[in-house]
């Protein structure tokens, strides 16, 4: 039992309901967001050390044994994303000081991001199939809000296809939920595991397992579930796009990651092989995007399929190697994407369009923006030693260790496909002739823009170069994934 | 009596998909209304009937309703109550700025802001 | 066009109270029989909203000067603050505690603190249902 778990959930939550007072006075809006998520962003970090030091903690609402309660359970997966997630809230929050505006500053921006961060780490953290539906609604509700906020043509029609889609989803996954509940008769992640093995998992568990892929696929957008993300995602503007594509599809992916590691381990031969086939196609139809479009979002959204298929890919291998890859890329993908929306976020601030052709001869007036969007770009590729590498390098070893020699060159080849679509803006937009523009924002303005995104590349290549240092939490992480039995015997026999 | 509840479910769930796939905003929201519905009573269902008691401790009750679907599903019924009342809401703005409750019509909207 | 409304006008002024009370039973009804906040949220807000009818918005938002989101906040925190307050003694979260008392009146009464918590979920419902309606309702 260690209440310390809910903090980093807790606090968000908390500060999302004080700053619902108050939506005239901006300096208590800003600084109350700062504030909380820089609390919660402690509390995380020492969340992570202490289960570094001292194995996967878990709580058990209500003092209710296990697997009676919703347990809520913080291993080295969850609180490694967990901080991840609450840093780069913070600098998405910083961002958006000067380039949300004010008119959605005083409506309820800032509760919206609280409940959004409350929502993914809740996803993150929580041990019971059902309150992550809970979780997932919570942040899906705070996303609407987000993604409407504003309320321009474009916003309203994007919208209503996230929000259908998105309610279609959630209402499959309460379908899965209770076909699980049927044949397995509950609801606690770690008692699943146990009573699936004790079965050893027929083929109506299989089904089920296509259900769930079907359902996180959805949120996660895998192929063939992903035709909604870029017309919904494209109607948010950059500060929320950022956070989007930084956290909400990886919520998914975490989603598809733990049930495939935990639950559906027993017929890896259809169900593996099936998200790895599927994952390659991810991987492919997001190259096929980034590559077709002359718009910047665009460009970088199809790169989040892009990344949500090799993640896929390394946790399709089932193994050790795999999984740490897996994680290693998961977190790499969020701190980058972070970047590279805030970096065309504020392309977009200087040069009033989205489309490449308009662009032109930014690197005479802001050549460090140019410099770091070649940095960000090289890390997204994986060129070492920036912060893609180390993550794809063990994907493809788990790859290679697990016989699927084809399809790991595969992915590695892909990542020229993705240097191409990401160097692509940096051509378009930085070389050549200046062309005429229409600012949204003064220089001035995008310069108080660039301190925040520059701080996250930084963050960036610090992991690249650190790696060394995160290979401890990361063996953690692949060893608990590939193990099941570590997770299930920290919440049923610990303590 | 699973056999009822199994027609019922699939009738719900037709139902929502004929409506859902509607070109009107209103029936896609009843639509989905309808299909929220389909799946809490697949979650009642699946916790499996009968028991006569309500789920309550008390001496010599041995046969007791599942409480835990009846739980699952009051929270589903929030969320989607939840969910929907907001789907109305942007409904009724969306039809208020862009003048129509037609899904094809607004893909027109997004194209002329480029 | 100049409606009569007196009939409904006289009759939602005391079927008001008859709902709003109804909501209250049911809301103390939770405790050990069907009812509860979200049940009885619901039928406040119903309440209010046959108001809202018979009347209108602004005539309404003078007879109950409530900022609904703010009570939507409130009754947010009311909920955390209960759930967390175990947190302080050491106990789990959302841990509830419960007993006896004699109150003067009532009887033999059981506290729990879940009530608190209803409590709550109470004003969340009757907040969101009321923001909800008032944001189709405005602009007319």
């Amino acid at each position: 039992m260690n209440n310390f778990v809910l903090l980093p959930i807790i606090i968000p939550f908390f500060f999302g309901m004080v700053l619902m007072f108050g939506q005239k006075s901006l300096r208590f809006q800003r600084g109350g967001a700062m504030f909380g998520l820089i609390l919660a962003f402690i509390s995380a970090v020492s969340l992570l050390f202490t289960v570094k030091n001292e194995g996967v903690q878990k709580i058990t609402f209500g003092g209710w044994p296990e697997p009676f309660g919703i347990t809520m359970v913080s291993d080295m997966v969850s609180a490694l994303l967990v901080t991840t997630t609450l840093l780069l809230a913070i600098f998405i929050v910083w961002y958006s000081f000067s380039s949300i505006g004010t008119a959605r500053e005083h409506f309820y921006y800032y509760p919206a991001i609280m409940m959004i961060i409350t929502g993914v780490n809740g996803a993150f953290t929580t041990g019971d199939i059902f309150n992550m539906f809970v979780f997932f609604e919570v942040l899906l509700m705070a996303s609407y809000v987000l993604i409407v906020l504003g309320g321009t043509r474009a916003q309203l029609a994007g919208s209503i296809k996230y929000i259908l889609i998105n309610v279609i989803s959630s209402a499959l996954f309460v379908i899965a939920i209770a076909y699980l509940y049927a044949i397995i008769g509950t609801l606690n992640m770690a008692d699943i595991s146990v009573k699936i093995a004790e079965i050893n998992q027929p083929a109506i568990i299989t089904v089920i397992a296509v259900l769930f892929l079907m359902v996180f696929g959805l949120k996660a957008a895998i192929f063939p579930l992903y035709f909604w993300l870029p017309t919904s995602y494209a109607a948010a503007p950059p500060p929320v796009l950022a956070l989007f594509g930084a956290l909400l599809t990886k919520v998914g992916v975490y989603a598809i990651m733990r049930t495939y590691t935990l639950f559906f381990i027993h017929d890896t031969a259809y169900t593996h092989e099936l998200l790895l086939w599927l994952s390659v196609f991810t991987i492919l139809a997001g190259c096929i995007g980034a590559l077709a479009y002359f718009d910047v979002k665009q460009i970088i959204i199809y790169n989040i399929v892009i990344a949500v298929g090799v993640i896929l890919f390394g946790v399709a291998q089932m193994n050790e190697t795999g999984l740490q890859g897996a994680m290693f890329y998961l977190i790499h993908d969020m701190i980058i994407k972070a970047a590279l929306f805030m970096l065309v976020g504020i392309i977009v601030y200087k040069t009033g369009t989205t489309n490449l052709r308009k662009m032109g001869g930014l690197m005479k007036s802001s050549p460090t923006l140019g410099w770091f969007y070649l940095i960000a770009a090289f890390g997204l590729a994986g060129i070492p030693p920036l912060s893609g590498f180390v993550g794809k390098l063990l994907i493809a070893k788990g790859g290679f260790e697990a016989g699927n020699t084809w399809s790991s060159l595969f992915v590695l080849a892909t990542s020229l496909l993705v240097l191409l679509s990401v160097i692509r803006i940096f051509i378009y937009a930085f070389w050549g002739e200046e062309k005429p523009v229409q600012p949204i924002l003064t220089n001035a303005e995008t310069t108080k823009l660039f301190i925040p995104t520059a701080i996250v590349i930084i963050i960036s290549i610090a992991y690249g170069v650190g790696a060394e240092y995160l290979t401890p939490f990361m063996s953690d992480a692949g060893r608990l994934l590939a193990d099941p039995s570590i997770y299930v015997d920290a919440v049923l026999k610990g303590e | 009596m699973e056999i009822i509840m199994a027609f019922v479910i699939g009738f719900l769930f037709m139902a929502a998909v004929y409506l859902m796939l509607s070109r009107s905003l209103l029936r896609i929201i009843i639509g989905t209304g309808l299909l929220s519905h389909g799946a809490h009573l697949l979650i009642l269902t699946m916790g499996g009937l009968g028991g006569s008691a309500p789920p309550v401790l008390a001496d010599g009750v041995e046969d007791f309703a599942d409480p835990l679907p009846q739980a699952l599903i009051l929270t589903a019924i929030v969320i989607s109550f939840g969910v929907t009342a907001f789907f109305l809401v942007l409904a009724y703005r969306s039809y208020q700025e862009l003048n129509t409750d037609d899904i094809s019509e607004m893909k027109g909207g997004d194209e002329e802001d480029e | 066009m100049k409606t009569n409304d007196v009939i409904i006008q006289f009759t939602a002024k005391i079927v008001f109270f008859i709902i709003f009370f109804f909501a209250i039973h049911i809301f103390l009804a939770g405790h050990y029989t069907p009812g509860g906040g979200f049940v009885g949220g619901l039928l406040a807000s119903s309440a209010i909203v046959l108001l809202v009818l018979a009347f209108d918005i602004n005539t309404v938002r003078t007879i109950i000067p409530v900022t609904y989101t703010t009570l939507t906040a409130c009754g947010l925190i009311i909920a955390l603050a209960t759930a967390s307050f175990p947190m302080l003694l050491g106990d789990p979260f959302f841990t509830h505690y419960f007993d006896y008392f004699t109150l003067p009146l009532i009887g033999k009464t059981s506290l729990h603190t879940a009530m608190l918590f209803d409590t709550g979920v109470f004003l969340v419902v009757v907040g969101v249902t009321m923001t909800i309606i008032q944001t189709i309702g405005e602009d007319e």
